[in-house]
Protein backbone atom coordinates (compact mmCIF):
# COMPACT_ATOMS: atom_id res chain seq x y z
CA UNK A 1 0.00 0.00 0.00
CA UNK A 2 1.02 3.24 -0.99
CA UNK A 3 -0.96 6.58 -1.05
CA UNK A 4 -0.55 10.58 -1.97
CA UNK A 5 -2.88 13.47 -0.99
CA UNK A 6 -3.83 15.55 -4.21
CA UNK A 7 -5.98 18.20 -5.49
CA UNK A 8 -8.34 17.55 -8.62
CA UNK A 9 -7.71 19.63 -11.41
CA UNK A 10 -10.10 18.52 -14.09
CA UNK A 11 -10.29 16.64 -17.12
CA UNK A 12 -9.43 16.09 -20.56
CA UNK A 13 -8.18 13.85 -22.87
CA UNK A 14 -5.21 11.99 -23.99
CA UNK A 15 -4.39 9.44 -26.96
CA UNK A 16 -3.51 6.04 -25.89
CA UNK A 17 -2.52 3.63 -29.40
CA UNK A 18 -4.41 6.07 -30.75
CA UNK A 19 -7.66 5.65 -29.04
CA UNK A 20 -8.87 9.03 -27.13
CA UNK A 21 -8.78 8.13 -23.25
CA UNK A 22 -10.62 10.41 -20.54
CA UNK A 23 -8.53 11.49 -17.86
CA UNK A 24 -8.63 13.36 -14.57
CA UNK A 25 -6.05 15.38 -14.25
CA UNK A 26 -4.75 14.71 -10.19
CA UNK A 27 -1.88 17.44 -8.81
CA UNK A 28 -0.60 14.78 -5.75
CA UNK A 29 2.13 15.49 -3.76
CA UNK A 30 4.24 16.15 -2.68
CA UNK A 31 3.81 14.56 0.60
CA UNK A 32 5.66 14.35 3.40
CA UNK A 33 5.58 11.75 6.42
CA UNK A 34 5.00 13.18 9.43
CA UNK A 35 4.19 10.69 11.81
CA UNK A 36 4.97 6.97 11.60
CA UNK A 37 2.11 5.06 13.48
CA UNK A 38 2.99 1.39 14.25
CA UNK A 39 1.04 -2.01 15.75
CA UNK A 40 2.89 -1.63 18.74
CA UNK A 41 2.19 1.74 19.91
CA UNK A 42 -1.04 2.66 18.13
CA UNK A 43 -2.53 -0.63 17.44
CA UNK A 44 -2.51 -0.33 13.14
CA UNK A 45 0.77 0.63 10.47
CA UNK A 46 -0.04 3.53 9.20
CA UNK A 47 1.55 6.84 7.75
CA UNK A 48 0.79 9.95 8.29
CA UNK A 49 1.44 12.67 5.51
CA UNK A 50 1.11 16.19 5.17
CA UNK A 51 0.12 18.08 2.36
CA UNK A 52 0.40 21.63 1.18
CA UNK A 53 2.54 24.06 3.71
CA UNK A 54 1.32 26.50 5.09
CA UNK A 55 3.19 29.04 7.13
CA UNK A 56 3.60 28.65 11.03
CA UNK A 57 0.95 31.30 12.04
CA UNK A 58 -1.90 29.52 10.77
CA UNK A 59 -1.18 26.62 12.96
CA UNK A 60 -2.20 26.45 16.55
CA UNK A 61 0.10 25.37 19.52
CA UNK A 62 -0.45 21.72 19.72
CA UNK A 63 -0.20 21.22 15.95
CA UNK A 64 3.00 23.17 15.79
CA UNK A 65 4.38 20.96 18.58
CA UNK A 66 3.38 17.68 16.40
CA UNK A 67 4.65 18.90 13.38
CA UNK A 68 7.57 20.34 15.68
CA UNK A 69 8.54 17.11 16.77
CA UNK A 70 9.05 15.38 13.22
CA UNK A 71 10.92 18.08 12.27
CA UNK A 72 8.81 19.35 9.43
CA UNK A 73 7.24 22.42 8.10
CA UNK A 74 3.63 22.64 9.17
CA UNK A 75 1.20 21.13 6.68
CA UNK A 76 -2.71 22.44 5.51
CA UNK A 77 -3.62 18.38 5.18
CA UNK A 78 -2.88 15.36 7.52
CA UNK A 79 -4.22 12.29 6.45
CA UNK A 80 -3.21 8.41 7.46
CA UNK A 81 -2.61 5.78 5.04
CA UNK A 82 -2.54 2.04 6.02
CA UNK A 83 1.04 0.47 4.97
CA UNK A 84 2.39 -2.96 5.97
CA UNK A 85 5.67 -1.92 7.08
CA UNK A 86 6.28 1.90 7.89
CA UNK A 87 9.82 1.25 9.22
CA UNK A 88 10.71 1.74 4.94
CA UNK A 89 9.86 5.60 5.77
CA UNK A 90 11.13 7.86 7.42
CA UNK A 91 9.91 10.58 9.22
CA UNK A 92 10.25 13.33 7.09
CA UNK A 93 10.89 12.09 3.90
CA UNK A 94 9.43 13.22 1.26
CA UNK A 95 7.18 11.42 -1.37
CA UNK A 96 6.02 12.27 -4.88
CA UNK A 97 4.01 10.99 -7.94
CA UNK A 98 7.30 8.96 -8.87
CA UNK A 99 6.21 6.51 -6.11
CA UNK A 100 3.68 5.35 -8.62
CA UNK A 101 4.18 4.43 -12.23
CA UNK A 102 2.03 4.83 -15.37
CA UNK A 103 -0.41 1.59 -15.94
CA UNK A 104 -0.57 0.85 -12.46
CA UNK A 105 -4.26 0.59 -10.88
CA UNK A 106 -5.19 3.32 -8.03
CA UNK A 107 -7.87 3.65 -5.79
CA UNK A 108 -9.12 7.45 -6.23
CA UNK A 109 -11.25 8.69 -2.81
CA UNK A 110 -12.59 12.10 -3.28
CA UNK A 111 -15.88 14.31 -1.76
CA UNK A 112 -18.67 14.72 -4.03
CA UNK A 113 -20.48 17.92 -4.81
CA UNK A 114 -22.23 18.97 -2.44
CA UNK A 115 -26.70 19.35 -3.92
CA UNK A 116 -27.66 20.79 -0.69
CA UNK A 117 -31.54 19.17 0.29
CA UNK A 118 -32.01 17.34 -2.67
CA UNK A 119 -35.54 15.78 -4.23
CA UNK A 120 -36.53 12.40 -4.65
CA UNK A 121 -35.78 12.90 -8.10
CA UNK A 122 -32.42 13.86 -7.75
CA UNK A 123 -31.40 11.98 -4.66
CA UNK A 124 -32.67 8.87 -6.40
CA UNK A 125 -33.15 8.68 -9.61
CA UNK A 126 -37.00 8.30 -9.08
CA UNK A 127 -39.30 8.63 -12.21
CA UNK A 128 -41.08 11.54 -11.15
CA UNK A 129 -44.76 12.02 -12.54
CA UNK A 130 -45.76 13.28 -15.96
CA UNK A 131 -45.10 16.86 -16.87
CA UNK A 132 -47.95 17.97 -19.20
CA UNK A 133 -51.11 16.75 -19.93
CA UNK A 134 -53.20 17.87 -16.90
CA UNK A 135 -50.56 16.55 -14.65
CA UNK A 136 -50.20 18.14 -11.33
CA UNK A 137 -47.73 15.79 -9.87
CA UNK A 138 -44.63 16.23 -11.44
CA UNK A 139 -41.24 15.89 -9.22
CA UNK A 140 -43.09 14.30 -6.24
CA UNK A 141 -41.72 10.57 -4.45
CA UNK A 142 -45.33 9.51 -4.56
CA UNK A 143 -46.34 7.19 -1.98
CA UNK A 144 -44.29 6.09 0.63
CA UNK A 145 -46.04 3.15 2.09
CA UNK A 146 -48.97 0.90 2.12
CA UNK A 147 -52.80 1.15 4.60
CA UNK A 148 -53.47 -0.27 7.77
CA UNK A 149 -50.79 -2.91 7.21
CA UNK A 150 -48.39 -1.75 8.35
CA UNK A 151 -50.00 1.81 9.08
CA UNK A 152 -46.35 3.50 9.20
CA UNK A 153 -43.71 4.24 6.65
CA UNK A 154 -40.72 1.53 6.70
CA UNK A 155 -37.71 3.16 8.13
CA UNK A 156 -34.82 3.78 5.77
CA UNK A 157 -37.44 4.79 2.88
CA UNK A 158 -36.01 6.67 0.38
CA UNK A 159 -36.71 10.81 0.28
CA UNK A 160 -35.64 14.15 -0.09
CA UNK A 161 -32.70 15.48 1.87
CA UNK A 162 -28.92 16.44 1.94
CA UNK A 163 -27.43 14.88 -0.99
CA UNK A 164 -23.85 15.14 -1.72
CA UNK A 165 -20.89 16.34 -0.01
CA UNK A 166 -20.01 12.51 1.07
CA UNK A 167 -16.45 10.54 0.77
CA UNK A 168 -16.83 8.36 -2.47
CA UNK A 169 -13.78 5.64 -3.66
CA UNK A 170 -13.50 5.06 -6.77
CA UNK A 171 -12.17 1.43 -7.40
CA UNK A 172 -9.24 0.68 -9.96
CA UNK A 173 -8.48 3.43 -12.23
CA UNK A 174 -5.92 3.11 -14.41
CA UNK A 175 -2.79 5.56 -14.38
CA UNK A 176 -2.25 6.95 -18.18
CA UNK A 177 0.30 9.15 -17.50
CA UNK A 178 2.36 10.84 -14.65
CA UNK A 179 3.99 14.10 -14.85
CA UNK A 180 6.85 14.19 -12.53
CA UNK A 181 7.96 17.75 -13.00
CA UNK A 182 4.46 19.14 -12.29
CA UNK A 183 3.72 16.44 -10.12
CA UNK A 184 0.31 15.91 -12.16
CA UNK A 185 -1.15 12.24 -11.87
CA UNK A 186 -3.92 11.36 -15.01
CA UNK A 187 -6.09 8.64 -13.68
CA UNK A 188 -8.57 7.05 -16.67
CA UNK A 189 -12.35 8.16 -15.91
CA UNK A 190 -13.42 10.41 -13.84
CA UNK A 191 -13.10 11.17 -10.15
CA UNK A 192 -16.00 12.28 -7.71
CA UNK A 193 -15.72 16.19 -6.69
CA UNK A 194 -15.58 19.77 -7.65
CA UNK A 195 -11.76 21.00 -9.55
CA UNK A 196 -9.74 21.99 -6.72
CA UNK A 197 -10.62 19.67 -4.22
CA UNK A 198 -9.07 17.51 -1.94
CA UNK A 199 -8.35 13.65 -3.40
CA UNK A 200 -6.78 10.48 -2.01
CA UNK A 201 -4.75 8.33 -4.37
CA UNK A 202 -4.35 4.80 -3.36
CA UNK A 203 -2.63 1.46 -4.95
CA UNK A 204 -5.73 -0.63 -5.82
CA UNK A 205 -6.58 -2.56 -2.85
CA UNK A 206 -8.53 -4.92 -5.06
CA UNK A 207 -7.50 -4.79 -8.33
CA UNK A 208 -8.68 -7.95 -10.49
CA UNK A 209 -6.17 -10.52 -10.96
CA UNK A 210 -4.47 -10.78 -14.57
CA UNK A 211 -5.90 -13.36 -16.64
CA UNK A 212 -4.12 -16.74 -17.51
CA UNK B 1 -5.38 25.03 -13.03
CA UNK B 2 -5.69 25.51 -16.67
CA UNK B 3 -2.25 25.81 -17.11
CA UNK B 4 -1.49 21.96 -15.06
CA UNK B 5 -3.90 20.35 -17.76
CA UNK B 6 -2.18 21.68 -20.69
CA UNK B 7 1.29 20.74 -19.16
CA UNK B 8 -0.15 17.12 -18.84
CA UNK B 9 -1.15 17.02 -22.37
CA UNK B 10 2.26 18.43 -23.33
CA UNK B 11 3.42 16.89 -26.50
CA UNK B 12 -0.35 15.26 -27.55
CA UNK B 13 -1.12 18.65 -28.61
CA UNK B 14 -0.11 18.55 -32.34
CA UNK B 15 1.27 21.86 -33.73
CA UNK B 16 1.91 20.16 -37.55
CA UNK B 17 -1.87 20.48 -38.69
CA UNK B 18 -2.02 23.10 -41.15
CA UNK B 19 -4.76 25.59 -40.88
CA UNK B 20 -7.39 24.80 -42.86
CA UNK B 21 -11.41 26.13 -42.83
CA UNK B 22 -14.89 25.51 -43.23
CA UNK B 23 -15.54 24.94 -47.15
CA UNK B 24 -11.61 24.18 -48.03
CA UNK B 25 -10.72 20.35 -49.23
CA UNK B 26 -8.85 18.23 -47.25
CA UNK B 27 -7.08 14.90 -48.13
CA UNK B 28 -6.66 13.26 -44.47
CA UNK B 29 -4.14 10.40 -44.16
CA UNK B 30 -5.27 8.17 -41.80
CA UNK B 31 -3.26 5.82 -40.06
CA UNK B 32 -5.10 2.15 -39.19
CA UNK B 33 -4.70 -1.86 -38.77
CA UNK B 34 -5.53 -4.15 -40.85
CA UNK B 35 -6.98 -7.60 -39.92
CA UNK B 36 -7.96 -8.75 -36.53
CA UNK B 37 -7.05 -7.97 -33.17
CA UNK B 38 -3.80 -8.52 -31.31
CA UNK B 39 -0.74 -9.85 -32.94
CA UNK B 40 -2.89 -10.91 -36.44
CA UNK B 41 -3.39 -6.97 -36.72
CA UNK B 42 0.19 -6.78 -37.62
CA UNK B 43 -0.22 -4.61 -41.00
CA UNK B 44 -0.22 -0.62 -40.69
CA UNK B 45 -1.80 0.90 -43.87
CA UNK B 46 -2.46 4.82 -44.56
CA UNK B 47 -6.16 5.96 -46.21
CA UNK B 48 -6.67 9.37 -47.67
CA UNK B 49 -9.60 10.26 -46.51
CA UNK B 50 -10.80 13.42 -49.11
CA UNK B 51 -13.18 15.95 -48.45
CA UNK B 52 -14.88 18.91 -48.09
CA UNK B 53 -14.45 20.35 -44.66
CA UNK B 54 -18.06 20.72 -42.91
CA UNK B 55 -17.18 22.01 -39.35
CA UNK B 56 -14.42 22.52 -37.17
CA UNK B 57 -15.56 22.27 -33.35
CA UNK B 58 -14.35 22.39 -29.55
CA UNK B 59 -10.56 23.57 -28.48
CA UNK B 60 -7.56 21.91 -26.85
CA UNK B 61 -7.19 18.47 -26.93
CA UNK B 62 -11.39 17.69 -28.26
CA UNK B 63 -10.92 19.52 -31.35
CA UNK B 64 -12.38 18.07 -34.23
CA UNK B 65 -12.89 18.96 -37.67
CA UNK B 66 -15.91 17.00 -39.90
CA UNK B 67 -14.72 16.10 -43.36
CA UNK B 68 -17.56 14.92 -45.53
CA UNK B 69 -17.45 13.44 -49.29
CA UNK B 70 -19.50 11.85 -51.86
CA UNK B 71 -18.03 8.27 -52.16
CA UNK B 72 -18.63 5.22 -54.69
CA UNK B 73 -22.39 5.35 -55.36
CA UNK B 74 -23.20 8.25 -54.62
CA UNK B 75 -23.41 7.21 -50.79
CA UNK B 76 -22.27 10.14 -48.71
CA UNK B 77 -19.72 9.62 -45.98
CA UNK B 78 -18.62 11.96 -42.97
CA UNK B 79 -16.08 10.75 -40.72
CA UNK B 80 -15.00 13.02 -38.04
CA UNK B 81 -10.82 13.59 -37.08
CA UNK B 82 -9.61 14.49 -33.40
CA UNK B 83 -7.08 17.24 -34.45
CA UNK B 84 -4.70 15.72 -31.56
CA UNK B 85 -5.15 12.28 -32.70
CA UNK B 86 -1.84 10.43 -33.56
CA UNK B 87 -3.96 8.29 -36.42
CA UNK B 88 -4.04 11.69 -38.38
CA UNK B 89 -0.88 11.63 -40.23
CA UNK B 90 -1.28 14.21 -42.66
CA UNK B 91 -3.57 17.19 -43.47
CA UNK B 92 -2.96 18.57 -47.15
CA UNK B 93 -5.06 21.66 -48.11
CA UNK B 94 -6.32 20.69 -51.82
CA UNK B 95 -8.68 24.08 -52.23
CA UNK B 96 -9.57 26.76 -50.34
CA UNK B 97 -13.16 27.43 -50.12
CA UNK B 98 -15.05 30.91 -49.54
CA UNK B 99 -18.43 30.09 -47.30
CA UNK B 100 -20.15 32.51 -45.19
CA UNK B 101 -20.95 30.28 -42.21
CA UNK B 102 -19.00 28.02 -40.00
CA UNK B 103 -20.75 25.10 -40.51
CA UNK B 104 -22.22 23.71 -43.28
CA UNK B 105 -24.55 21.56 -42.70
CA UNK B 106 -27.03 22.88 -45.10
CA UNK B 107 -24.20 20.71 -47.85
CA UNK B 108 -26.09 17.81 -46.40
CA UNK B 109 -29.40 18.98 -48.25
CA UNK B 110 -27.53 20.16 -51.29
CA UNK B 111 -29.21 17.65 -54.73
CA UNK B 112 -26.36 17.71 -57.11
CA UNK B 113 -23.30 18.92 -57.35
CA UNK B 114 -21.77 21.18 -54.47
CA UNK B 115 -20.37 24.17 -55.43
CA UNK B 116 -18.20 26.17 -53.31
CA UNK B 117 -16.30 29.56 -54.82
CA UNK B 118 -12.45 29.75 -54.16
CA UNK B 119 -10.77 31.58 -51.43
CA UNK B 120 -7.72 33.88 -52.30
CA UNK B 121 -6.18 35.26 -49.48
Amino acid sequence: MKGLIGRKIGMTRLFVNDVSVPVTVIKAGPCVVVQKKSRETDGYDALQLGFEEIPERKVNRPMLGHFKRAKVKPFRILKEFRVENPDEYEEGQTLDVSIFSEGELVDVTGWTKGRGFAGAMKRWGFRGGPKSHGSKFHRELGSTGQHTEPARTFKGKKMPGRYGNERVTILNLEIVKIDRENNLIAVKGGVPGARGSLVLIRSANKAPKPKQ
Amino acid sequence: MDALIRAIEGEQIRKDIPEFRPGDVVRVHVRFVEGGKGEKAARERVQIFEGVVMKIRGSGMGKTFTVRKIAAGGVPVERIFPFNSPAVKKVEVVRKGKVRRAKLYYIRNIKGKLKIKERRD
